[in-house]
């Protein structure tokens, strides 16, 4: 049985449909990827999921209850990271985790027992007892996942989770993610509009656009579909005539200068392509990404460099206001 | 535990634990008032006298009822803040109703005006032994009766910021509350002068205004006098704080994010 299902799951603003009738099964202790530029639907998606806000129409079935009318029991069975900041600064560590103990009932022998397991498991046993406002932002972030651990979730939510952090944090929480989903056997669904992340550290991964679901696969499948590597020439006169003669070229593609061609197993026929093509000025040969994968299904390249306002920067700016 | 019951502690918990660190609303809210007492209530004091009664004795429980007012209003706006930080998010993402997340918010911040009005006591008991403020006498029963009527109206007063703050989406319309709607019910309300003389415009909205009942109940227990009798002021008062907080759970319920 899977651990989520979404049926016909839509969510409406006047008239822009942020979500439109989504069907989806994640399975149980699966790593599960919404992956999207922003706006595609993904945050609206973990919300309704979240049961933060109702669907317009459809719903969700998470942990076997509904979202809809049990949303209670649902609450009790996820755990959530949100995109922006959800711990109070004014707060030490200890006292964070503490409070979210309370809000799940777990009664205090149990929760001091689970507040020092999270704590040594996200490495921030010796910084309980300072002030969130003193913590770094990927501190903050470990905080928080930490806590979304603590009532021992079946499904853990984690909203754009490395938005904003430095690469070394960000390789460091990828780490500690994929870890976790092993070790306490939940399933776990992210979602990112980076690639790499999702390449990364997920099972499978759903490519969302404008409400939909373009494509839905384990990234390595996913990447198949290019069917082949990408090679990339600057050439100012290529010979395209006799380049798509060759059997093993499967696309060929031209932007200006740039030929990008899809090669079955560049690297035994690089020498060929070259011999053909004519004056080169440089080349690059890579193995498909996601990155190509959702420039194939939507034809557009998905933006890495377009943060909503970071959350760390969320975090600076709403320090100085206060 | 009732889960219901550990949220409301832990809603409380963390009121408790803000309230705690951030200091300089304490002092805010102690030396505010004693500056209208001492300096606004001197100056004035110097040209008037209410019937045989110190000016200073006379606005102390209205200076009191300013202090709840003002703090707890604030304190349900601030929630405001809880949205634009996320952390309401995180507390309704919560298994806790949302009911009993108003009702957490609601005792921590009866709990913190109820603080800021004992310390209050507590100055106005020395000002009175003093003879800073003549006339000013503060036993034990008008202490612990002062609080009573205090709970009563703190309670409706921060439901009120609640249900303003829930239904508000930054701090945009701020201002607004406090000219048309904190100031009126101070100056309406008889604190600052009796109110058996006014002129015929005024009288109607004193009477409509339940900080009026407040005050005077509190001028009822501090110093024995009183326009309206003690049951009757505090009938009004907890009757407001009964409706109030139903109001209160519902725009909880209907609270968007």
């Amino acid at each position: 049985m899977p651990i989520i299902e979404t049926k016909k799951l839509t969510k409406k603003y006047r008239d822009l449909v942020a979500v439109n009738n989504l069907n989806l099964r994640i399975n149980e202790g699966e790593i599960f990827g919404l992956l999207g530029p922003n706006g595609a639907g993904k945050t609206t998606t973990l919300m309704m999921l979240t049961t933060l806000i109702p669907p317009t129409s459809g719903t969700a079935v998470v942990n076997g209850f509904d979202i809809v009318k049990q949303k209670d029991k649902v609450r009790a069975s996820i755990g959530m990271v949100f995109q922006d900041p959800s711990s109070d600064d004014t707060l030490t560590g200890y006292e964070n985790l503490k409070l979210h103990g309370m809000l799940y009932n777990i009664p205090p022998v149990e929760r001091e027992k689970r507040i020092k397991e999270v704590l040594k498991l996200v490495e921030l046993t010796d910084r309980k007892d300072e002030l969130v406002k003193n913590y770094s932002g990927g501190m903050r972030r470990r905080l928080e996942l930490g806590r979304g651990l603590m009532h021992y979730p079946k499904v853990l939510f984690l909203d754009e989770p490395t938005l904003g952090l430095d690469p070394q944090t960000r390789d460091h929480l990828w780490r500690y993610i994929s870890e976790l989903a092993r070790r306490m056997h939940i399933s776990v669904i992210i979602t990112t509009h980076y690639m790499e992340e999702a390449d990364m550290l997920c099972d499978r991964v759903a490519i969302i656009d404008a409400g939909k679901i373009v494509a839905l696969d384990a990234p390595s499948k996913l990447k198949e579909i290019i069917g082949g590597d990408v090679v990339t020439i600057k050439s100012k006169e290529p010979k395209l005539d006799s380049i798509k003669q060759l059997s093993f070229i499967s696309k060929v593609d031209v932007k200006k200068e740039i030929v990008s061609l899809t090669v079955a197993n560049a690297s035994t026929h690089l020498a060929e392509i070259l011999a053909t093509i004519g004056q080169v000025d440089s080349v690059e040969v890579h193995t498909p990404t996601l990155s190509d994968v959702f420039l194939h299904y939507t034809g557009r390249e998905i933006r890495e460099d377009t943060p909503e306002g970071g959350w760390a920067n969320r975090v600076m700016s709403f320090r100085s206001k206060k | 535990m009732n889960s219901e019951l550990r949220g409301i502690l832990a809603i409380w918990y963390r009121e408790l634990k803000v309230f705690q660190r951030e200091k300089s609303r304490l002092v805010g809210a102690i030396v505010t008032p004693v500056l209208w007492l001492l300096i606004f209530g001197g100056g004035l004091g110097s040209a008037v006298s209410i019937t045989g009664l110190n000016y200073q004795a006379f606005i102390f429980p209205g200076i009191l009822a300013q202090s709840v007012l003002f703090s707890s209003i604030f304190f349900g706006i601030y929630i405001v803040w809880d949205k634009k930080i996320d952390f309401l998010k995180e507390v309704l993402i919560s298994p806790v109703s949302r009911t009993s997340i108003f009702l957490g918010k609601v005792i921590g911040g009866a709990t913190d005006s109820m603080i800021q009005c004992a310390i209050l006591l507590v100055i106005g008991w020395i000002f009175g032994a003093f003879n800073i403020i003549p006339g000013l006498h503060l036993t034990i029963f008008s202490f612990i009766f002062s609080l009573v009527a205090v709970a009563f109206m703190t309670t409706s007063l921060v439901s009120i910021g609640l249900i303003i703050g829930s239904q508000m989406e930054s701090f945009e319309g701020f201002q607004l509350v406090s000219s048309f709607l904190l100031f009126p019910l101070f100056f309406l309300s008889g604190a600052l002068f009796p109110i058996n003389r006014l002129p015929a415009w005024i009288a109607p909205f004193t009477f409509i205004n339940p900080i009026t009942y407040a005050v005077d109940a509190l001028r009822h227990i501090i110093l024995g006098v009183s326009q309206y009798g003690i049951i009757p002021d505090l009938s009004v008062i907890a009757g407001l704080a009964v409706i109030t907080v139903i109001i209160g759970t519902f725009a909880f319920e209907k609270m968007k994010l």
